[in-house]
């Protein structure tokens, strides 16, 4: 089973690399750009076909390691049965 | 003193902080790998020395954070034992859910590696004792992920309680502006557990110990330690 982990800084919490993203976009020319926060993407193999079961096992690795809940928010997608 | 310094892949820090040490307690430290579940038995002090544990692959701090030592650190942390993380150290303390907060990218972008000056903020506890309160110090910082952020409520509570050990200054003890190097909320360097028996901080101590290398300001956190 495939899945996709997202995890992205809370809003409220300063991103300066999004902030130099940004900068450098507008440098480049890239017009209409209102702001980037940038955040990471974990994709992960599982084994078995059980969703539910994945589901679960995805959130623990979110909790215990793949994100500071300090800082960040996680999404989890199961991308294919 | 026995004192235990705990050693990650992509440490690099621990023969200053084993230098440290002896130079203060006059004993050999014991450099304990990552993968052991025990400290040494009669381990008086943890230290998480710095540099890069695991390539700062995640999140600096993240992956040591979770290493089998860890719950060892925890256990001796919770007990009262005396625990000290410098640079990735405060990094992995943090991680590792032994501090609050958590230590961000520079707002500047930039790794900063300068002398600095810290205001001690206070010298009642046993890692400062040998400082006086409000005193000045001149130590070395290093680092690109040292800006200290934590929730508005956390931040609060740390003032409150007097947990704050340690404010970048300029050196008249001038706090804010320019002194700040890395965008730290309150000019945050280091901190200290509800107990004060853990400090995780982002300057170097241990690398002014000698006036061959321009001072000597980090002996008192060594010597507090020594007669702790």
């Amino acid at each position: 089973m495939k899945a996709r982990v997202i995890v992205t800084l809370k809003s409220g919490v300063l991103d300066p690399q999004g902030k130099a993203i940004e900068g450098a976009l507008a440098s480049l020319g890239v017009e209409g750009v209102g702001g980037v926060r940038q955040g990471k993407v974990f994709d992960i193999e599982l084994d078995g076909a059980d969703r539910a079961l994945a589901e679960t096992r995805l959130r623990t690795a979110c909790e215990k390691l793949l994100a500071n809940t300090v800082i960040e928010n996680f999404e989890i997608e199961i991308q294919s049965p | 003193m026995r004192a235990a310094v705990i050693v990650f892949p992509g440490s690099n820090r621990e023969g200053d902080m084993a230098r440290a040490l002896r130079q203060a307690t006059g004993r050999e430290p014991d450099l304990v790998w990552h993968s052991q579940t025990e400290l040494p038995s009669g381990t008086d002090l943890v230290v998480l020395p710095g540099g890069f544990s695991y390539g700062d692959y995640l999140r600096c701090g993240a992956i040591a954070g979770r290493a089998a030592i860890m719950d060892a650190v925890r256990a001796h942390a919770a007990r009262g034992g005396l625990t000290l993380g410098v640079c990735n150290g405060f990094q992995i303390l943090c991680e590792g859910g032994l501090l609050p907060g958590v230590l961000m990218r520079n707002a500047n972008l930039r790794f900063v590696c300068r002398m600095q000056h810290l205001r001690v903020e206070r010298a009642d506890t046993a890692f400062t004792r040998n400082y006086r309160q409000g005193q000045t110090i001149e130590v070395a910082i290093a680092h690109g992920e040292g800006n200290y952020e934590a929730d508005d409520e956390t931040i609060a509570r740390l003032e409150g309680e007097g947990l704050v050990a340690f404010r970048y200054c300029d050196p008249l003890g001038r706090v804010g502006g320019e002194a700040n190097p890395n965008g730290s909320r309150n000019d945050i360097a280091g901190i200290y557990s509800e107990r004060r028996n853990v400090l995780g901080l982002m300057p170097h101590p241990e690398n002014l110990i000698d006036p061959l290398v321009g001072g000597i300001d980090g002996r008192g956190l060594f010597e507090s330690l020594a007669a702790a």
